[in-house]
C-alpha cells in the first residue's frame, strides 16, 4: 500500500551541501536546465560554515559568486579590502608593510564576509532557481553515505531520507565530506596536510569601525599578525572590518599545533590581547561569537582527480583551499570548481559511461588554471629543498646571528621585503617552516619595528564562556564522534587541539582523566561531543570514529 | 484528496496566557482564545495526505466569530487552503451533540456545494471541555467509519482505503493496524507524527509553506461563514436548547493544604534576605 523500496526517487543531480561550492554548483546546473536537490545539513545554510572572513573574485577565474549571483556583493557580503597589511610582531615591536599589492594581484574584488549571512542568502536565491527545475534546497538533511549498486557509486542515502539517485552527485559538503572518505578520494591522516583557524566574532557599531580604521562605509581593512606572537607555532593571526563588526582570528597548521601542545583559544587571546590591537579593540570588547575550522592546505591535499563514478568532490571537500602566503583563497575556488562540475556534466549529459562528468570536470580544472593555483608546480620543489629541517635550521640561525640580522635589518633590505612579500610568486614558494612564519616577521619587527607602548585593556572570555554564548541542539543520547582508543598516546592531542577543549578544563569535549586500573593509576581520554563545534581537528589528531550530527543538530552557528 | 480538519478555539492555558479571578473561574474575557492543542495533530496529519497525495484540505469550525483566527491560525501553521466558520448566536451554549449535529450540517452543505469529502480529521479531545465527544458523535450523524487514536497514516486514493496505526492504551499498549474505506473520520493522537521521508514531499511542504504564507494574510478571503439560516437548521436541535446535557455545577478542585510551614518574604527586604541566607547557611555548609 505504501510506496516499495524499487521505485526510489531520481534526480538528475544532487548537490550535497550549500555553501558557495554547493550554491555555485546548483546555480549552473538550474542554469543548464538540469533537475537539481540540493540536500543541507544545516537549519539554514550557513550555520554549520565557518570562515576567516575574505572572499575573492579573481580576474583569471571563470566564475565568481557575484557573476553566479545578481547582486551578491551589495546583498550578502560586507565591507569590500580597500587596505590590506601585514604587521611583523617581535615583542612590543611592530613592522607594518603594505600588502595591497600582493593583494591586488589578479583580484577583481574581494570583500569580507560572514557566513550565516552570505550562505543563507545564497540558500534563499538557489532555492528560487533550482525550483526551476524541479528541484530545491532541503535543510536540516544530512547525507551519511553513497548508495552503491554492484559497487558503482549510483546516489545518496541519508539519515532523514531514503536513499536518492542521481546520475551527479556533487559532494561540496565541507572539509570533513563524508562523501570523499567514504569513496576513498579524501583521508583525515597527517596533521601536517592541515591548518585550523579560530575565530571572534567582535561586535562594533559601525561608525566606531569607520573612526578606529579611518574608513568610509564602504571601505574596509585587512590585517594580518605574524612574528612572535604565538611562540614557536607556525601560523598567524588576521583582522578584518564587517559592517558592524570585525572578524578576529588565528590560523596555525595543525602539526605545529600539536606539537608544541598549544591552545588554540589561547593563541587568539594573545592576539586579542597585544598592545598594537588596543586602538582597534578599545576598551568594550563585546565578543558575539567563537568558531573554528579545519582548513586543507591544498599544495598538499587538492585532489587532482577529485572524481569516482559519478561523484565530484568540490571546494573543501576536495581540498581546494589554497594558501599563497599570507593570503588564504578557498570560497573562490570551490565556486570555480563547482560551476566547472556544473558545465562537466551538462557538456557530458547522455553519455553511457557515468565518469564522463568527472573527467571532464578534471581537465575543466586544469585548463582553467584553478589546479595550478592550488597544486603550484613550483611548490613541489621548494619543499623538497626548504622543509628539510638542516636547511631550515642554517637560515633560521643565520637570521638569528647578528650578521643575519644586520642584514635583514638595513633600510635597502626593508625595501626589499615589502616587495618579496609582495610578490605572488615568492609567497607562494615560502616553505611551511617556522623561518616563513616566525623567525623572519619576528627578525623584521625586531630590527624594523616600532615598540607599541598601548595598554590593552580586553579581557576575552574564558572557553567556558564562549562555548556557553554558542547555540546548540544537542542530539541526546546520540553522540556523533566515538572515541576509538582513549589511550594518551593515541587520542592525548585533542585535549589541547580541540579549539573547545583545554588541559585542566572540565566542560570541553575532551578531557584527561586518571582512573584506576588493576589498582595502578592511569591516565585516559574522554569525551562528551555536546560542546562539539565540528571542526574536524580530533578527527586527524584522534584516533576516532568521527560523522557529522544528523541534521538540523549540534552547533548552529549565528555569525560564521 | 479532499479533507476537512475540525478546529475549536479554546482558552489559551498556558503560562502567562491564561487568567483566573479570585475564586478560581477562568476569566474567558481576559484569557487569549488559541487553537485547541489537540487539533495541531490533525491538521498536521491532513498535511501529511495533501503533500503526499496532493488535493485540498479545509479548516471548518464552530463558534464566535472570533474563531476566524483560530482557522487563520490552521492556515498558517500547517497550510490549510480555505476555511468554513459556522457562527451564530443561535448556536451559542451548544454541548457536543448539538455540536456535531451542526457540524454534520456544516459538512453536507460542503458536500453540495463544494465538494465530494474524503477525509475528516479531528483532534483526540478540547483543552476546555475535555470530552472528546464531537469527532465520534459527527461520524456518527455522517454515517462514516470512524479510527481513533491515529498516530500513523497510509492512503490509498486508487482504492479508497486507509491505513492507519492505532495507539491502543491498556496494561500493555500496543499499537494496532486498521484499515477503513473513504470516506472516513480520522481522530488523531497526540503521538501521531507527520514522516517525510521522500526529498519530492519535502519540497512540497516548503513550497506550500511560502503559498501559504501569502495567502494567510488574506484570511478574510478565503473565509466562508454559514449562519443558522444558511444550514437550515431546526432551532429546537441546535444551540442550548438542542443540548441534552446541561453543566449543572462546577466545583474547583481544593489545592493541597501544604504539610509545612511557609514564611513570605519580600525579596525587596533587606532584612528578610538575611533571614533566608542565614537559614541556608547550614546547608551550605554542608555540602562543601
Amino acid at each position: 500500500m505504501s510506496e516499495t523500496d524499487t521505485d526510489r526517487e531520481h534526480y538528475e543531480a544532487v548537490v550535497v551541501g550549500c555553501g558557495p561550492g554547493g550554491a555555485a554548483a546548483a546555480a549552473r546546473l538550474a542554469d543548464h536546465g538540469i533537475e537539481t536537490l540540493v540536500l543541507e545539513r544545516g537549519t539554514k545554510s550557513g550555520s554549520k560554515n565557518v570562515s576567516g572572513g575574505l572572499i575573492y573574485g579573481e580576474e583569471s577565474a571563470p566564475y565568481t559568486l557575484d557573476d553566479l549571483f545578481d547582486g551578491f556583493r551589495e546583498a550578502a557580503a560586507e565591507r569590500p579590502v580597500t587596505d590590506y597589511r601585514i604587521h611583523n610582531v617581535a615583542g612590543n615591536k611592530v613592522k607594518t608593510y603594505d600588502l595591497t599589492d600582493l593583494h591586488e594581484h589578479d583580484t577583481d574584488w574581494c570583500d569580507a564576509v560572514l557566513r550565516r549571512r552570505m550562505d543563507a542568502w545564497l540558500e534563499d536565491r538557489v532555492h528560487e532557481k533550482t525550483s526551476e527545475t524541479g528541484g530545491g534546497v532541503l535543510t536540516n538533511v544530512r547525507v551519511n553515505g553513497l548508495l552503491r549498486e554492484r559497487g558503482e557509486i549510483v546516489g545518496v542515502t541519508c539519515d532523514e531520507l531514503d536513499p536518492i539517485e542521481a546520475d551527479l552527485i556533487v559532494a561540496a559538503d565541507g572539509v570533513n565530506s563524508e562523501l570523499g572518505r567514504e569513496a576513498g578520494l579524501m583521508d583525515w591522516e597527517e596533521p601536517d596536510e592541515w591548518f585550523q583557524g579560530v575565530k571572534a566574532v567582535v561586535d562594533m557599531d559601525p561608525a566606531v569601525v569607520n573612526d578606529r580604521f579611518d574608513i568610509d562605509d564602504d571601505e574596509g581593512v585587512a590585517h594580518l599578525f605574524s612574528g612572535d606572537l604565538f611562540e614557536d607555532v607556525r601560523g598567524g593571526g588576521f583582522l578584518y572590518t564587517n559592517e558592524d563588526s570585525l572578524s578576529i582570528g588565528t590560523v596555525f597548521h595543525l602539526d605545529s599545533l600539536v606539537e608544541q601542545q598549544a591552545e588554540p583559544q589561547e593563541l587568539l587571546d594573545a592576539l586579542l590581547t597585544h598592545p598594537m590591537m588596543a586602538t582597534w579593540l578599545g576598551d568594550e570588547y563585546d565578543e558575539r561569537e567563537y568558531a573554528a575550522k579545519l582548513v586543507p592546505d591544498s599544495k598538499k591535499v587538492a585532489h587532482p582527480e577529485p572524481y569516482q563514478d559519478r561523484l565530484v568532490l568540490v571546494g573543501d571537500a576536495a581540498g581546494q583551499m589554497q594558501a599563497q602566503g599570507p593570503i588564504i583563497k578557498g570560497m573562490n575556488h570551490a565556486v570555480t570548481a563547482g560551476a566547472l562540475a556544473a558545465d562537466a556534466f551538462a557538456v557530458t549529459r547522455g553519455n553511457a559511461d557515468p565518469a564522463a562528468a568527472g573527467r571532464r570536470y578534471t581537465q575543466m580544472l586544469e585548463e582553467s588554471g584553478t589546479m595550478a593555483k592550488l597544486r603550484p608546480r613550483r611548490y613541489e620543489v621548494s619543499r623538497t629543498l626548504a622543509e628539510r629541517d638542516v636547511i631550515t635550521n642554517v637560515v633560521d640561525r643565520v637570521l638569528e646571528s647578528p650578521l643575519g640580522s644586520v642584514a635583514v635589518g638595513n633600510p635597502i633590505s626593508n625595501r626589499l621585503l615589502q616587495r618579496a612579500y609582495n610578490s605572488p610568486f615568492l609567497v607562494s614558494m615560502l616553505p611551511d617552516t617556522s623561518t616563513g612564519y616566525v623567525t623572519l616577521p619576528s627578525v623584521i619587527g625586531e630590527q624594523h619595528g616600532r615598540t607599541i607602548h598601548w595598554e590593552n585593556e580586553v579581557e576575552p572570555p574564558t572557553l567556558e564562556e564562549r562555548i556557553g554564548d554558542l547555540t546548540y541542539d544537542t542530539d541526546v543520547g546520540n553522540p556523533h564522534i566515538e572515541l576509538r582508543d582513549e589511550s594518551v598516546d593515541a587520542s592525548g592531542s585533542a585535549v589541547y587541539a580541540c579549539p573547545v577543549s583545554a588541559e585542566d578544563f572540565g566542560g570541553g569535549c575532551y578531557r584527561s582523566e586518571e582512573v584506576k586500573r588493576n589498582g595502578s593509576e592511569e591516565t585516559v581520554v574522554s569525551l562528551d561531543t555536546q560542546p562539539c563545534v565540528e571542526c574536524g581537528t580530533c578527527a586527524v589528531v584522534a584516533d576516532t570514529e568521527w560523522e557529522h550530527p544528523r541534521g538540523g543538530k549540534g552547533v548552529e552557528y549565528r555569525e560564521g | 484528496m479532499r479533507s476537512i480538519v475540525l478546529t475549536k478555539g479554546v482558552p489559551d492555558f498556558s503560562e502567562g496566557a491564561v487568567s483566573f479571578d479570585e475564586e478560581g473561574h477562568l476569566e474567558r474575557g481576559k484569557t487569549p482564545t488559541v487553537m485547541n492543542p489537540n487539533d495541531a495533530f490533525a491538521v498536521e496529519a491532513a498535511l501529511q495526505t495533501k503533500v503526499r497525495h496532493g488535493g485540498h484540505v479545509s479548516g471548518m469550525s464552530m463558534g464566535p466569530p472570533g474563531y476566524a483566527d483560530v482557522l487563520q491560525g490552521a492556515m498558517e501553521s500547517v497550510y490549510t487552503d480555505d476555511s468554513y466558520l459556522l457562527s451564530d448566536r443561535e448556536l451559542a451554549a451548544s454541548d457536543t451533540w448539538a455540536t456535531a449535529i451542526t457540524l454534520s450540517a456544516g459538512l453536507e452543505k460542503y458536500q453540495e456545494e463544494v465538494e465530494e469529502i474524503d477525509i475528516l480529521f479531528a483532534g483526540f479531545k478540547s483543552a476546555d471541555g475535555e470530552t472528546g465527544q464531537t469527532g465520534p458523535q459527527t461520524a456518527w450523524a455522517m454515517d462514516w467509519p470512524i479510527v481513533t487514536h491515529v498516530i500513523a497514516l497510509d492512503i490509498d486514493p486508487d482504492e479508497r482505503r486507509l491505513r492507519a496505526k492505532r495507539l491502543v492504551e491498556g496494561d500493555v499498549d500496543e499499537i494496532e493496524t486498521v484499515e477503513a474505506p473513504l470516506p472516513c473520520v480520522v481522530v488523531t493522537d497526540p503521538e501521531f507524527e507527520p514522516t517525510y521521508r521522500k526529498a519530492s514531499h519535502r519540497l512540497t511542504h516548503k513550497r506550500l509553506r511560502a503559498e501559504t504564507e501569502q495567502r494567510a494574510q488574506e484570511h478574510e478571503d478565503h473565509l466562508t461563514t454559514w449562519s443558522q439560516q444558511d444550514l437550515n437548521l431546526d432551532p429546537d436541535y441546535i444551540g442550548l436548547d438542542g443540548s441534552p446535557t446541561i453543566v449543572s455545577s462546577v466545583d474547583p478542585i481544593p489545592k493541597a493544604p501544604s504539610e509545612r510551614e511557609a514564611t513570605m518574604i519580600d525579596p525587596d527586604d533587606s532584612g528578610g534576605m538575611a533571614e533566608v541566607l542565614e537559614a541556608m547557611q547550614p546547608y551550605a555548609e554542608a555540602g562543601e
